[in-house]
């Protein structure tokens, strides 16, 4: 049993702080203690987040463009050596978007549903919708790591069919973090919306359509020939993103092929998305959805 | 705006209705808690107790009436408020993520604390609440006393003027629940404001120095535990068990009507309320027994024309004694119902 150690505890000596200053002190905290137990977890974390990129590169990168026909010439169409450009920036998208979506919406599932773990942070001196902005914040480095982390991932997996170019690394880093805030900020919606009992039912009617139409396998131009197909992409807020990445990592490829006995090289460049429409998509998801899953995590833990 | 006030919680003609409710979960309710003082909040499940406490938490606003406290105002100035008070909850919410010490430094670090002062006051806190050994801990291997110490332990690790405890001792086991009540009191000798809520009629008698008796999002009563029991007339009353084969052929669910023994001793001269009155907590009670109690100014000489009046009209006395007041016989007193 306890013993009483009464230490009379001195009359706490309340310092005069201005309601900023202790809102901004209280985010601080809670931001870190995310990163605090993130990091103490980061090895699952590591492995959460790139399990799935990793076999998707080998599959659709390595494996089916050198599937042996029967003939002895790899396969073309589709997957032709330009495929591999293209799926690793949708790689790098579909990965900072869903590590950012995930890195809400679970937590924030359980939380709301009936763990309450979050209590003690809506009680901290802050105004509530900060706690909700520090859960988009923290989301989104989340993607922006595990989108990351995807290049040394591809270099190594893909070999020869890695290209990458160099001369847009700023615009690359900057529609990385436009990709991961898209993830986080709908992810916060999700998980203010999805009961903990229907997070089965979420995979499955949220999380595979938009890992399928966020053209992440396959650029938004090619799917001319499907038109429908194309319009029902647009409304994925992923294919803005990938196709942004698209834009700032594919390189123009130079492949050689022969006719008629010559060797011919021709250097081709997968058209992308125009810029403009690819900040807007974007830039909507970012503020549509933020001041949704605020107003929606509002509702659902103030009444 | 802060107003200078005595009161470590003022509200005033407070009201609560949720959306789509019928009716109102607190219905204007007004009351004060002075600094340093235990205040009790007794009701039934769903009496509006922990949504009183959810406004003055700020994680409820109200649909009328205002709430102050320290002299801030909950619903305009949250962030002032927060910082001034803590919370002890019903159920563990404790953050599972965290070791058993760094729920309380981080806890800490959201209010501001600096670290070295967070670090020594959780080791001192965790050993006030016998945790020091299993500070390292991850949550998974604490019972549920062990939590409810550690959400305290928590909740003073800013300094907080004003305690929240909704429904501290619920489910504890006997030995737990002493040590709290230990704990309680001693946090209250050191100037802690604490507000908390309960069910448990012992529990409010002996830690509280007011209770305000709410029912149907009411305040029925508000004063000391003793003025509370003066509300009953003579102070005691006396009790009767009473055998009644009659009543079960009748039906007894209804019996209002056709209690020819209820409508004898209320008609008794002295008798100044004869209740009906279900089981005790716990107890069951056989069939064919009703239990009467009435309240006199002399209960004592009652017994004797209860007793011919029960006889006269088919029943058959099983029981009798005479019930010094308890803060429950007050709640059935103003109620005519059981607390549980």
């Amino acid at each position: 049993m306890a013993t009483f150690d009464m230490t009379p505890q001195a009359a706490p000596v309340r310092k005069q702080r201005s309601r900023a200053r202790l809102a901004w002190t209280a985010f601080t905290a809670i931001l870190g203690r995310d990163i605090w137990v993130t990091w103490r977890e980061f090895i699952p974390f590591l492995l959460q987040v790139l399990i799935q990129p990793l076999f998707f590169l080998f599959i659709f990168g390595k494996v089916i463009p050198n599937l042996n026909t029967g003939s002895g010439t790899a396969t073309t169409g589709g997957f032709g050596p330009l495929f591999a450009v293209s799926l690793l920036p949708g790689i790098v998208g579909l990965t900072a978007f869903t590590a950012a979506l995930q890195g809400v919406t679970l937590p924030l599932v359980l939380d709301l549903g009936f763990a309450r773990e979050i209590d003690d942070r809506l009680q901290a001196p802050l105004p509530i919708s900060l706690v909700a902005v520090e859960k988009v914040l923290f989301a989104a480095m989340r993607g922006i790591i595990g989108g990351a982390v995807i290049f040394p991932l591809g270099w190594w997996i893909l070999g020869s069919s890695y290209h990458v170019r160099t001369d847009l690394i700023p615009q690359m880093i900057g529609m990385l973090i436009l990709v991961a805030l898209a993830g986080a900020t709908v992810g916060l919606t999700i998980g203010t919306l999805v009961k903990p009992e229907q997070i089965g039912l979420m995979f499955s009617l949220i999380l595979t359509p938009l890992l399928f139409t966020g053209c992440t396998y396959f650029y938004w131009s090619g799917l001319s020939s499907i038109k429908w197909f194309q319009i029902v992409t647009l409304f994925n807020p992923l294919t803005y993103g990938s196709e942004g990445l698209r834009a700032t990592i594919m390189p123009p490829i130079t492949t050689t092929f022969v006719a008629n006995g010559q060797v011919f090289t021709r250097t081709v460049t997968i058209p992308t998305m125009e810029p403009q429409w690819i900040l807007l998509g974007l830039g909507v998801t970012i503020v549509v959805f933020f001041f949704l899953g605020v107003r929606t995590f509002r509702s659902r833990v103030v009444s | 705006m802060a107003q200078p006030t005595d009161a470590a919680i003022e509200v005033i003609d407070l009201v609560k209705r949720y959306p789509k409710a019928p009716v109102n979960a607190v219905d204007g309710v007004s009351f004060a808690v002075q600094r340093g003082e235990i205040f009790g909040l007794l009701g039934p499940n769903g009496a509006g107790k922990t949504t009183t406490i959810g406004v003055l938490t700020t994680s409820v606003i109200p649909t009328s009436g205002q709430a102050r406290i320290m002299g801030s105002n909950v619903v305009a100035d949250p962030i002032t408020v927060k910082q001034r008070i803590a919370i002890v909850p019903q159920q563990s919410n404790l953050d599972r993520s965290l070791r058993a010490k760094e729920i309380l430094t981080f806890h800490a670090a959201y209010h501001g604390v600096p670290r070295k002062e967070r670090e020594a006051r959780a080791t001192a806190l965790l050993n006030e609440m016998g945790l020091g050994d299993r500070a390292k801990e991850k949550l998974t291997r604490y019972s549920g006393g062990m939590a409810q110490r550690l959400m305290i332990a928590r909740a003073l690790m800013h300094s907080p003027d004003v305690l929240f405890l909704d429904e501290p001792t619920n489910n504890l086991d006997p030995q737990s629940r002493l040590f709290l009540w230990e704990r309680i009191q001693q946090m209250n000798a050191q100037g802690l404001t604490i507000l908390l809520t309960t069910h448990d009629m012992a529990e409010a008698d002996q830690l509280c120095q007011r209770i305000a008796i709410m029912d149907h999002g009411k305040i029925l009563a508000l004063d000391t535990p003793a003025e509370l029991k003066k509300l009953i007339p003579g102070g005691i009353s006396l009790e009767l068990r009473v055998a009644q084969p009659e009543l079960v052929t009748v039906g007894a669910g209804n019996g209002a009507a056709t209690n020819r023994v209820l409508d004898a001793l209320r008609a008794l001269p002295g008798a100044e309320k004869v209740d009906q009155v279900p089981p005790g907590a716990g107890e069951e009670e056989e069939d064919g027994i009703t239990r009467y109690r009435i309240y006199s100014q002399d209960a004592n000489e009652l017994t004797g024309p209860a007793l011919q009046a029960i006889a006269a009209n088919g029943g058959e006395l099983r029981d009798l004694h005479l019930a010094r007041p308890s803060l429950e016989d007050v709640f059935i007193f103003l109620t005519g119902r059981n607390l549980r």
